[in-house]
């Protein structure tokens, strides 16, 4: 376990270190913007996760992201401190997740249609939420907003409800957040239920004819990646300050499927480091009006399939176990497939 | 578990699947006795796929029961069939193309036993069907042949009471199905078998009880010396009296 969880944990001492450089290097306006940025790699990975690992395409991964952004916000207003409502956003979107779930995979629903529907329930969020203007609209003391948001209350410390972090302090958690997922899933794809959801990725009926309940193991990873793209969506709404029905659009619903083919299905730093490098594109692009920053990640998201299929990460594991391959070392224990499966 | 030999461990009672008009199994009688080795054998479209999948759990059947060793398992799920202890080998080898021949075998130890139990079975497949040369390789890159011995080491490796196999010999050498035949007599030793094969050569070689399957029904279950003989069995494989 230890050996096949290296790389994992390589990655995740490199995060620790830049979480405590970064404050220093970087500028408060950066550091704000990093925040955001975190928040979408904790929903890249949950993706990662469940369809790089699981094999379900869900195309509404946003939806989880966005109602985990919402609880939070809407329970920090009513409880008037954070602590509780991190942990409700994340149990509540888990149990949301795990009630469509059950119909999808206990219906054995087929894998296209899963998409379809999960990307219906997030359109769905999307025009519900987006109709809520008006003072009539209110859970407990929270104002839902329609399009304009809520603006969501800062995470305070720990049972502490007056003594909120300052945006450099939240950049900690996001980061701090975004490490222990990230390790928690590199841990889970290796556990025994983790191989056995590798396993109906690559094979469901042979999964089945070897005794596991496929429909179980399904539920399962399905309900932790909702989990996982909750704790996402409560530091998002902390990095922005303000949580808007926009989360559920068509735009955020297809971004997260493009970090991941182009970060790599079958890792999890490659969708992890895509979300970063695009981040930062569309906002370099943002800054200039010669070309529409759509056109560009349409142009990207064609490119990698076309001639980057596997995505950057699997393809630069490739390229050195292929080099490393060549050298006449005689070192014949190569792990390969279980270990690559790891980083 | 104390089971004695001669105790029924597979049954089915008036078991139909009807595709539409299609009578693929119809009204099917049959038993199997612990330790059983029984060859289906038939014609293409003979039914006894249909049958096979019936048992597994791969379709529903129209109407009869199934009953595995006492429980009644005629709706059930694929997994629950293989739940109960039975290892299924499918017509089209199913195994992890992207995991390696070690992690596939592994996947089928560990679905009984612990951690450390599961790697010491692993290890003692792979050493009885010889496949360490090719342990740390992808399935998907194997041969045909080798992808059928990974499956079926996957078997193996659960340990069943019942073993169900569906041509297990389908696109194998002579060689490499020589030893099948050694593995499956080695297997009828703890375990009754059902083979689904329309390979004579293979059968002959195994020569056992065989159920003659034809359109749907069975037509009779003898020896395989009394069925080559037979003149009904010689017409239906080859479409004329003999």
């Amino acid at each position: 376990m230890l050996r096949q969880m290296r790389p994992t944990l390589v990655y995740a001492l490199l995060g620790i270190v830049f979480m405590f450089a970064a404050p220093h290097v970087l500028q408060l306006f950066t550091i704000i913007n990093l925040t955001t940025a975190i928040a979408l790699a904790i929903l890249a990975l949950s993706l990662a996760l469940i369809w790089g690992y699981g094999g379900i395409l869900c195309f509404g991964q946003v939806a989880f992201f966005g109602l985990g952004a919402y609880v939070y916000t809407i329970s920090a207003i009513n409880i008037g401190g954070s602590t509780w409502a991190i942990l409700i956003a994340v149990l509540l979107t888990s149990a949301f997740a795990a009630a469509l779930g059950y119909f999808i995979f206990f219906g054995r629903v087929s894998d296209v249609y899963l998409g379809v529907i999960t990307l219906t329930v997030t359109l769905i969020f999307f025009s519900l939420i987006r109709r809520t203007s008006g003072p009539e609209y209110k859970i407990g003391k929270a104002l839902l907003g329609g399009f304009n948001g809520v603006s969501s209350p800062p995470i305070n410390l720990p049972w502490d409800a007056r003594t909120f972090l300052f945006p450099e302090q939240v950049f900690y958690v996001a980061m701090a957040a975004l490490i222990l997922c990230y390790v928690f899933v590199g841990w889970l794809v290796n556990t025994k239920f983790g191989r056995v959801c590798v396993s109906i990725r690559e094979n469901e009926l042979r999964s089945e004819l070897l005794g596991y309940d496929v429909r179980l193991y399904k539920l399962g990873i399905f309900t932790i990646g909702a989990g996982i793209a909750a704790v996402g969506g409560v530091m998002f709404c902390n990095g922005v300050g303000r949580i808007t029905p926009d989360v559920f659009n068509l735009y955020n619903a297809a971004l997260t499927i493009i970090w991941v083919i182009v970060g790599g299905r079958g890792t999890l730093i490659g969708p992890i480091g895509a979300t970063f490098a695009l981040f930062y594109l569309t906002s370099a692009l943002g800054g200039q009006s010669v070309l529409n920053n759509n056109l560009v990640l349409g142009v990207i998201l064609i490119v990698f399939v076309l001639l980057v299929p596997k995505g950057v990460a699997p393809t630069v594991i490739d390229w050195v176990n292929r080099r490393r391959r060549k050298r006449p070392v005689r070192s014949r224990r190569r792990r390969r497939g279980r270990a690559e499966d790891a980083r | 578990m104390t089971r004695q030999r001669g105790e029924v461990v597979v049954e089915t009672r008036d078991l139909c699947m009807h595709f539409g008009g299609v009578r693929a199994v119809d009204q099917v009688d049959f038993t199997l006795f612990d330790r059983e080795l029984r060859c289906l054998i038939g014609p293409n479209g003979a039914g006894k796929s249909t049958f096979f999948k019936c048992l597994t759990g791969q379709l529903t059947p129209t109407s009869g029961d199934v009953i595995i060793r006492g429980q009644e398992m005629t709706a059930a799920e694929p997994f629950e069939v293989a739940s109960l202890g039975v290892g299924i080998k499918t017509q089209v080898p199913n195994v992890f193309d992207g995991l390696t021949v070690e992690e596939n075998i592994w996947l089928s130890a560990r679905r009984w036993h612990g951690d450390s139990r599961a790697r010491s079975l692993t290890a003692a497949t792979i050493e009885r069907l010889r496949l360490g040369d090719i342990r740390r390789t992808l399935v998907g890159q194997l041969a045909h042949g080798q992808r059928q011995w990974v499956e079926l080491g996957m078997v193996v490796a659960a340990e069943p009471w019942l073993v169900l196999l569906d041509e297990p010999a389908a696109g194998m050498t002579h060689e490499e199905t020589y030893r099948t035949v050694e593995l499956i007599e080695e297997i009828n030793k703890t375990s009754a078998l059902i083979v689904v094969e329309h390979d004579m050569q293979f059968i002959r070689m195994i020569s056992r009880t065989v159920t003659l399957f034809h359109e749907g029904r069975i037509l009779m279950q003898d020896t395989m010396e009394a069925i080559s003989a037979d003149p009904r069995a010689r017409e239906v494989y080859l479409g004329h009296r003999a």
